[in-house]
């Protein structure tokens, strides 16, 4: 595991002060005491920030190899500047046994380029009928503490408010898809408005989601229980969120970077490259989305990467495939829609892409200050770096990238997880 | 040609038609659009002042019956109207020039699948040589040698105000006026 | 004309071409050799995700009657569960060498994809909930055959279209508002509000609730067909309240405005959308519809692939 030092000269911290780092041992060291001979990085003019964590990555491992792998998925985020992911349970099998969630972590032990940290279904086999053995994943060795059902909601009141007070004897989270199917059933596809009327395109009300936020916010002021909202997509929900955060109720909340960047317009040519669950929503969610992720009411980013093989996307867009990849455009994005816009500076890029995802998963080694002593787990960012995104310029095994075509930020230029390095440009 | 002479060469085709059928009877008279259409209604007409009585006249489109559909974008398509039965008629066929001939095979198609006329002739204002199939014209108002480079302008009172046929010898960019080369 | 894919592709002269040579083309139906050689040499596929034998046939004359090879293709049921995606069927297909799909999907979108992928002519023959272009014409054909009948020279702007019942599931009235916005009529939609599509404030037509106060206004009353199905979806209560509010009932029929037609796209719900007295009236332009399928998708298939592969117009 151990890596000879490296010591990274020149680089700005978020807060903007220059300062060399020396990686040691998986640790940052007092850059003085560097070896004469010590691998030298030149980060004149660059900015380092704190490993990236993911709440919200779709690996695919085991079951869907032919769309990704614990290792490309993983080769893909420290590309993104990545040094962690949480792996979602939609699996095949789904993770949720503890035997799942351990061979999930193993998988990451031996083939990972950043840490895997498994997520727990909530309910056995993502049914929404029974609770999965919670706790005994959270025993594990896996150590689990992020539950979610994800790409399923947790729709069943009683079943959520038994999940939430379950979990807090571990200080686990329920992670919620908020999606109420009966407002968004399976044929919903499309934000429902102009677009889906026109289309004739089965319509995804916001409510749909606004309303189970509601309820669950209100589940976790009644059990004291911490609850996420996954990829947050309406100002509806901004709104439910800001209310509940008021009232000192324990719930976090992602947005992911398509919704911050992507509308409604995008799905006009029928591509299903473009369909995600939730869907992409027009202009005025946008602004509300990028709005709130500025003020804190939402708290991170999560990609939501979800990779899929060619022929499960090449449907006609009703039958395709649900999602899109975003670990390799993730910081591009958020760079684009928030800092290029004033509306965030680095620092709290930081804050919303390490430090606060990694407070919500529970990750000692992650989002921790680029300090002597801490874990050495860093990105050094070209603010000025741009691109123009080509889908099949990619280390994930899928191309279903939406932003294909576009000129975008790419300010990755390497990545550092536990001293070592797991992307270089 | 001016009106005069064009009028001439229809009395006298109207002439010759009645002569060759002895009479007017079982003929119908139809115009291949777009010229040919009111020349055979005037050829119609002037057989009818000849015998007393209406000599029955129509149109043929043959737009779907062209054997060269694929090498231009969409060509717009005619009317067909038959005043009655093509079966047992002599249907006699009338066109503004006759050319390479082409136009004349896609009609005796398009006939072939409206019925079985008794006999079919052709009747044509102009005939202007460099036939590509084995179509003569029984009737013809007047020969003009062309070459091949040239086109054949004929413009009639009813679809251009004015009765005359010349000779263009450049190419004129498309007037929309009747030039059978470009057809 | 390269693909006819949704009603908006037209322009006023292009639907105005297409209704003049289906006229032309309806003669054809009467001769002794129902056949004209425009599209000998040309193969069309009717590509077909989801059953409609009436419309399959009635592509498949038409073609037949241009003197195409027509071949049916009958993909049904979930290509997805078949493991084949949408790309790879319309690849297969269209690698045989073939000059226009014809192509039915219960999914929306599907023809528009399609198009895309390959070089043939694309032509939309019914798309999930999004458009049935050649419908629209068709029903536009037979409304200006029965207006003719009364003045050859009517107005399309002095016209009014209801179109009343499953507005949301209904690919026939998204490409008929189109349409109709192109020929310049006033289109009317009319259903509960539960059945009326997200946005359609936004289309080029007006909208309304209540059937009776439209009535009376309506030259030609295009009736939807209700599924029974959308009452397990809490569309609407029951048939009967369906009926009593939105259905052309004998007393309806009764209150139309003098010399109005009445259309349904098919297949007719008798008791539920419409009564039997008015699907079988004098009024009913419902037999003539059909019967213009043939001509108007000859008109159309002659359009598309009449001339060199380039699809324009001349």
């Amino acid at each position: 595991m151990t890596h000879p030092p490296v010591l990274i000269t020149g680089a700005r911290l978020p807060d903007g002060q220059p300062r060399d780092l020396l990686l040691e041992g998986g640790r940052f060291a007092d850059p003085t005491s560097a070896p004469a001979d010590v691998r030298r990085v030149d980060a004149d003019g660059l900015l380092a920030l704190p490993g990236l964590v993911d709440l919200h990555t779709h690996l695919r491992e085991p079951g869907r190899e032919d769309a990704e792998t614990v290792r490309t998925g993983t080769l893909a985020a420290a590309r993104g500047g990545y040094t962690a992911v949480l792996a979602m349970a939609n699996t095949s099998p789904v993770t949720d046994t503890a035997e799942a969630a351990e061979h999930v972590a193993a998988l990451g032990r031996r083939d990972g380029c950043a840490q895997v940290v498994p997520v727990g279904a909530v309910t056995k086999g993502l049914a929404g009928e029974e609770l999965a053995e919670l706790g005994l994943m959270a025993r594990s060795a896996a150590g689990v503490r992020v539950f979610s059902d994800d790409g399923h909601c947790v729709h069943d009141s009683r079943l959520m408010r038994r999940a939430l007070e379950y979990v807090r004897a571990f200080d686990g989270v329920i992670a919620q898809h908020a999606q109420d199917p009966r407002l968004a059933g399976p044929d919903a596809c499309c934000h429902e408005g102009e677009i889906s009327g026109r289309l004739g395109l089965g319509g995804w009300p916001a409510v749909a989601e606004s309303t189970i936020v509601a309820r669950d916010v209100q589940l976790a002021r009644l059990t004291g229980s911490r609850l996420h909202v996954c990829h947050v997509s309406t100002a509806e929900t901004v709104e439910v969120l800001h209310w509940a955060k008021g009232l000192g109720i324990a719930v976090t909340a992602e947005v992911t970077p398509h919704h911050l960047l992507l509308t409604t317009e995008a799905v006009t040519g029928y591509d299903p490259t473009f369909k995600v669950n939730p869907p992409l929503r027009p202009d005025e969610h946008v602004t509300a989305l990028r709005q709130a992720l500025a003020d804190g009411t939402i708290d991170a980013v999560g990609t939501d990467h979800a990779p899929h093989a060619r022929h499960d996307k090449e449907h006609a867009f009703a039958d395709a495939a649900f999602g899109m990849v975003g670990l390799e455009t993730a910081l591009g994005v958020v760079a684009a829609t928030m800092v290029e816009t004033g509306l965030m500076g680095w620092e709290d890029v930081a804050v919303r892409m390490s430090t606060t995802p990694a407070r919500i998963a529970g990750l000692a080694e992650q989002g921790r200050p680029l300090a002597v002593g801490e874990p050495a787990n860093l990105v050094l960012v070209d603010p000025s770096r741009r691109t123009r995104v080509d889908a099949a310029d990619t280390l994930s095994l899928s191309r279903n990238n939406p932003y294909s075509g576009l000129e975008l930020p790419d300010p990755v230029v390497a990545t550092f997880w536990q001293g070592r390095p797991t992307f270089t440009r | 040609m001016n009106a005069e002479e064009i009028n001439r060469s229809l009395a006298r085709i109207a002439h010759q038609v009645l002569e060759a059928n002895h009479g007017a009877r079982d003929l119908m008279v139809l115009g291949i659009p777009t010229r040919g259409v009111p020349l055979a209604a005037r050829l119609a007409r002037l057989m009818g002042e000849v015998e007393g009585h209406p000599v029955p006249t129509g149109q043929l489109d043959v737009t779907m019956y062209r054997d060269d559909l694929r090498s231009q974008p969409t060509r717009p398509v005619g009317r067909t109207v038959l005043p009655g039965d093509v079966d047992g008629a002599v249907v006699v066929l009338v066109d503004d020039v006759l050319y390479s001939g082409r136009t004349v095979v896609a009609a005796l198609d398009a006939l072939h699948d409206l019925g079985r006329p008794a006999a079919i002739r052709l009747a044509v204002l102009v005939d202007r040589g460099h036939r590509q199939v084995p179509v003569r014209a029984d009737h013809v108002g007047k020969n003009l040698p062309t070459a091949s480079h040239e086109r054949v302008q004929v413009r009639l009172a009813e679809t251009d105000d004015v009765d005359a046929v010349a000779i263009l010898r450049d190419t004129p960019a498309d007037t929309g006026v009747g030039t059978e080369g470009t057809r | 004309m390269k693909h006819l894919l949704s009603a908006a592709d037209l322009s006023l002269d292009e639907v105005t071409g297409i209704l003049d040579l289906a006229e032309e083309m309806s003669q054809v139906q009467s001769r002794p050799v129902k056949k004209l050689p425009a599209l000998r040499g040309r193969t069309v596929v009717n590509l077909f995700f989801e059953d409609s034998t009436r419309t399959r046939s009635s592509f498949e004359l038409a073609g037949k009657w241009l003197s195409a090879d027509v071949i049916n293709v009958s993909a049904k049921g979930s290509s997805v569960s078949k493991g084949e995606s949408l790309r790879d069927t319309v690849l297969t297909v269209a690698a045989m060498g073939v000059d226009a799909l014809v192509i039915r999907h219960m999914a929306s979108g599907a023809p528009q994809q399609a198009a895309q992928w390959v070089d043939a002519h694309v032509l939309n023959a019914g798309d999930g909930t999004h458009e049935h272009p050649t419908q629209a014409l068709l029903d536009a054909f037979s409304m200006r055959r029965h207006f003719r009948a009364s003045d050859p020279d009517f107005d399309w702007r002095d016209k009014t279209v209801a179109v009343v019942g499953d507005l949301t599931h209904s690919r026939v009235v998204r490409s008929n508002v189109l349409l109709l916005r192109t020929l310049g009529a006033r289109v009317v939609l009319v259903a509960p509000p539960t059945l009326l599509p997200s946005g359609v404030q936004s289309w080029p037509a007006e909208v309304s609730t209540d059937l009776d106060e439209v009535l009376g206004s309506a030259d030609v009353v295009m009736m939807l067909r209700v599924q029974r199905e959308r009452m397990s979806g809490g569309y609407f209560p029951t048939a009967r309240e369906y009926t009593v509010g939105y259905g052309l009932t004998r007393d309806r029929l009764a209150r139309l405005k003098p010399g109005a037609a009445i259309c349904h796209p098919g297949p007719m719900n008798r008791g539920l959308e419409i009564s039997a007295d008015a699907a079988d009236s004098a009024a009913s332009l419902v037999l003539d519809q059909v019967a213009s399928g043939v001509a108007v998708r000859m008109s159309v298939l002659y359009h598309l692939l009449g001339g060199d592969d380039e699809g324009g117009t001349r």
